[in-house]
């Protein structure tokens, strides 16, 4: 039987079970002995003209080595990470002239131990001239205050604001948009900020060596984090290893080195001793990259029966103090406006704009969740102005059907999809009809504790192609007869249990058991190039890879075995037990690996420069375009007309990413993306007061949920493979998060939406919902 | 400012230590930098995440939140007192593998201490209680449920229940 669809248990856990995981901070390779410690001083205004930094006390405190501000950087300097945004927005490694974020780091203290540095931190006198902050979307855009005067403004990304007429293939068509409406529903939509608060904080660890550097960072990109520091210090690559070991969560915010991380190497090679550092939670959540910010204006229009004919959606990014991926998020954004359903016009604008907050960058989704939210929004309206049930006109717009790429007026070209089915298959799952049947009876008896039910259909983008991976299969034979494969792959697990599901394809190809099989990433010594995890491209990209490579090995197997199995190659099978291969029609004759190995290195397959016969293929896999995972989502929710409490009773999840490599693995990353999704509904967001002063730095105030806060999940199985890679795989990582949180939303509106209430922004506090409930005029939902 | 330290006593893992602390050092800082368990994590610094779970004296506490000279005297448990010395894995941590209770794993060490705890009060826990007794412990990786079920599948499997589920 196939290894492949089983839920196989995870290769990594043992180690991470007993306490040993190589986090960067619990490491202790004998290179590290003798470490400093770093600490960052960071700056206590969102924005203010430094008039000068004060080390000199802090450099007499004991055990203190060096203190390093802006004028000893001599790192090369970076470039604006947004997409065309201007080179004076460019973010300095510390800044010279400027603070332009609460926690922006402004100084690094070198110590013996990291308490000497936090304490010697505390006597780093930063001296700043106030500025205005520019606080919020709507403060930026007014240009009153600009972050960067040498640009002349606060928009910052090629996205010049104007809009693509209609789709991207339609410039020349001059009919107005919304031509034979009925109706048209517009609404302004705020995506509120949200913070990864991966368990594990940034950490980096260096030390330089005879002009090499050696940096371990908790990344999800070994390959990126490479070429970006080696950029910073004007190495080549090759003068430069980055080690990615194990990685306590990423969700976006560490696809990048930030600043901090570069420090740590630079700080290296300055104090000629190995440097350590890892951040605090307050740290991480006032300076590590954050997400999602997007302010979204809707308009839908249809007619009554029903029919959305058009649909606009004009965004407003914040990018936070400086330009980094976030200013290029409304790309996806952009691309994906039309979700699931055939719209027929669709069109779309978007400006990014700088403000005295953390920098935007990816989180769970990063730019595709905020279409699914706009569109399934604006569906909602839609269908409480027409009167009809939103799982209806959701139906009566979804695109059929199909199994031929088929391309939005936004510009999207999605690889097959079976949406309807999706949705009916959770409606059913959910009792769809009797949730609202019990809705009805609760409202018609007047209980103060009200039913809600949501509904969202959802389309999204992972693996984004035209993209590569590399990959690398090593098959050794042990002195006993015994035999081992080891596998090198680009991509950047951390968490998602990618070892596992790689030496599931493995031993699927080569019959070697997967209790025989290791897994190597993010070591940039021994994997040339990758692309490390995130856009849920691991297993389509990173499996793939790794199945032509075991490919080409198992080639080359048959090759060497076949003369002594007198067999054509095509004849020639894979056993499982003992490992090895036969010929078709005689199963019980097995020529084990062992054997294998013996022959392949008499007729010189093997590796030339190993002691035991080796055989080893490199391969790196390429695909053109992305995969597009879609589903549904139902969810329920109980709301306290009194005190405007929101229990989440029920959520029912339909996501079909292709083809399952290993449900269990699946059913974790479910999981764990709609906890995420559900908790941008209810519960978090990051907030500044009007000063820019961050009011959610601890996890005391923001809001990440406990097991106590959550229900169990209701998953309900599809797939539909695609064509467009070997394993039949989409993304899974990211689908439950898309999902959720506009089903999430739409069943709290739902709730309550008989009170003449059609709208409230995330997150759907109690008190949230008990101030619109309170006037559901009032725009206090809008606040924050 | 050697002058200050203090001598502490405290038997990690059933073996007796001796040390000399700051006052100031928090229990979880000992255990990672003056003992080498760095299995103990630090997820917070306002005692949310209970990554830093340990038992102390057989009850479950957040080391971030005790000083190690709190500690003095005292019985201290972590993470790596669980397997067996040859590594086999207890019965609790067998369920987290069979369950998928882990994912990244940064939370897990402090997750399997707070579970020990409850399962040595309350050997068969109903899905409500675990998710109860685990509010002081974040993960952001699984979305709990599974976690639940790892500890569901511990208390099935205890010595001398095995075989029921
Ligand atoms: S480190 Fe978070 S509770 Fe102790
Ligand atoms: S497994 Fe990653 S935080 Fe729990």
């Amino acid at each position: 039987m196939s290894v492949l669809g089983t839920s196989v248990r995870r290769i990594e856990d043992p180690r991470l079970l007993r306490g040993e995981g190589q986090y960067v901070d619990s490491l202790t390779d004998p290179l590290l002995d003798g470490s400093v410690r770093a600490h960052f001083v960071r700056s206590f205004l969102a924005h203010g003209q430094i008039l000068g930094i004060d080390t000199s006390e802090a450099l007499s405190m004991p055990g203190v080595t060096a203190v390093f501000t802006s004028a000893d950087v001599d790192l090369v300097p970076a470039a604006p990470g947004g997409a065309g945004a201007p080179e004076s927005m460019a973010r300095p490694w510390l800044p010279a002239e400027r603070v332009r974020f609460v926690g922006e780091p402004v100084a690094m203290v070198l110590a013996e131990t990291s308490a000497q540095a936090a304490d010697a931190a505390e006597m780093v006198f930063v001296d700043v001239d106030p500025l205005d902050p520019v606080v919020g979307i709507v403060a930026g855009l007014s240009d009153e205050t600009l972050l960067f005067p040498a640009a002349g403004t606060n928009r910052n990304s090629r996205m010049d604001g104007g809009w693509d007429r209609f789709g991207p293939d339609r410039a020349d068509d001059d009919s107005p948009l919304f031509e034979g409406c009925d109706l048209v529903v517009r609404r302004t939509i705020i995506n509120q900020r949200l913070a990864g608060v991966s368990i594990e904080g940034r950490a980096s660890a260096a030390v330089f060596l005879d002009g090499h550097l050696t940096q371990w960072i908790s990344s999800q990109h070994a390959h990126g984090a490479r070429s970006q520091i080696a950029r910073a210090h004007g190495l080549s690559e090759e003068q430069l290893r980055v080690i990615v070991g194990d990685v306590g969560g990423g969700f976006g915010p560490k696809i990048n080195p930030s600043p901090e991380d570069v420090l740590v190497g630079w700080a290296a090679g300055k104090v000629g001793r190995p440097v350590r550092w890892a951040e605090t939670r307050s740290e991480n959540l006032t300076s590590q990259s954050q997400g999602r910010a997007q302010l979204q204006h809707v308009a839908i229009g249809g007619t009554r029966d029903g029919r959305v004919l058009a649909f606009e959606l004009d965004i407003r990014q914040d990018s936070g103090a400086y330009p980094l991926l976030g200013s290029s998020l409304p790309f996806f954004t952009r691309r994906m406006a039309g979700g699931p359903y055939d719209i027929e016009r669709i069109r779309t604008r978007a400006e990014s704009v700088v403000t005295n907050t953390v920098p935007i960058e990816a989180y769970r989704g990063a730019g595709r969740p905020e279409a699914t939210a706009a569109i399934e929004r604006a569906m909602d309206l839609f269908a409480l102005e027409i009167d009809m049930d939103p799982a209806e006109v959701r139906r009566r717009n979804l695109i059929p059907a199909f199994d031929e790429p088929f391309k939005t007026d936004s510009g999207a070209v999605y690889d097959c999809g079976d949406f309807d089915s999706a949705l009916r298959a959770v409606l059913a799952a959910s009792d769809y009809e009797d949730w609202r049947e019990k809705q009805r009876f609760r409202r018609e008896n007047q209980w103060r504790r009200v039913l809600g039910v949501g509904v969202c259909t959802y389309v999204e983008i992972t693996g984004s192609g035209p993209a590569t991976e590399f990959a690398r299969v090593v098959v050794t034979a042990g002195d006993d007869g015994s035999v081992t494969a080891e596998l090198f792959t680009g991509a950047s697990p951390h968490g998602q249990g990618l070892h596992t599901a790689l030496a599931m394809i493995a031993s699927e190809t080569l019959g070697i058991p997967i209790g025989q099989i290791r897994v190597s990433h993010g070591d940039t010594s021994t994997v040339p190039s990758g692309g490390g995890t995130m856009g849920s491209r691991s297993l389509q990209m990173g499996g793939s890879a790794i199945r032509g490579a075991a490919r080409d090995v198992l080639a080359m197997a048959k090759q060497a075995a076949a003369e002594e199995l007198e067999a054509p190659i095509d004849d020639i099978e894979v056993c499982e037990d003992p490992p090895g291969l036969f010929r078709a029609d005689t199963p019980e004759r097995i020529v084990p690996w062992a054997r294998i190995l013996e022959l392949a290195s008499d007729a010189g397959l093997t590796e030339s420069d190993t002691a035991l016969p080796t055989l080893s293929v490199e391969d790196v896999y390429s695909t053109d375009g992305a995969t597009y995972p879609f589903g549904a989502h139902v969810a329920v929710v109980e709301v306290d007309l009194d005190t405007g409490e929101v229990v989440l009773l029920k959520l029912f999840a339909g996501d079909d990413a292709g083809r399952i490599l290993n449900p269990m693995l699946a059913e974790g990353q479910r999981h764990g993306g709609i906890a995420q999704g559900v908790s941008q509904a209810l519960f978090e967001s990051v907030l500044y007061d009007d000063q820019g002063n961050p009011i959610t730095s601890t996890l005391a105030d923001y809001a990440v949920p406990s097991a106590a806060d959550l229900p169990d999940w209701d998953l309900v199985a599809m797939e539909t493979p695609t064509p467009m890679n070997p394993l039949g795989a989409k993304g899974i990582g990211e689908s439950g998060t898309i999902g959720s949180t506009p089903a999430v939303q739409s069943a709290v509106v739902d709730a309550v939406s008989h009170l003449g209430i059609d709208h409230m922004d995330m997150p759907l506090t109690s008190f949230r919902v008990w101030s619109a409930l309170a006037d559901p005029r009032s725009d206090i939902s809008r606040k924050g | 400012m050697a002058a200050s330290l203090v001598e502490v006593h405290i038997r990690i893992n059933g073996s007796s230590t001796t040390t000399e602390v700051e006052p100031r050092q928090l229990l979880v800082q000992h255990l990672r930098e003056d003992h080498h368990l760095r299995g103990t994590h630090v997820g917070c610094d306002t005692s949310n995440c209970g990554a830093c779970t340990v038992l102390l004296d057989g009850k479950a506490v957040k080391s971030c939140t005790v000083l190690a000279v709190q500690a003095d005297g005292r019985e201290v448990e972590t993470v790596e007192s669980l397997a067996a010395p040859d590594g086999t894995l207890n019965q609790l941590q067998e369920g987290f593998r069979f369950e998928h209770g882990l994912q990244c794993g940064f939370c897990t060490p402090g997750m399997l201490m707070a579970c020990t705890s409850l399962l040595a009060n309350n050997p068969d826990p109903s899905e409500l209680e675990i998710r109860q007794s685990l509010e002081g412990n974040l993960c952001r990786c699984t979305g709990y449920e599974m976690i639940v079920r790892s500890v569901r599948w511990a208390a099935e499997h205890r010595a001398g229940r095995e075989g029921e589920k």
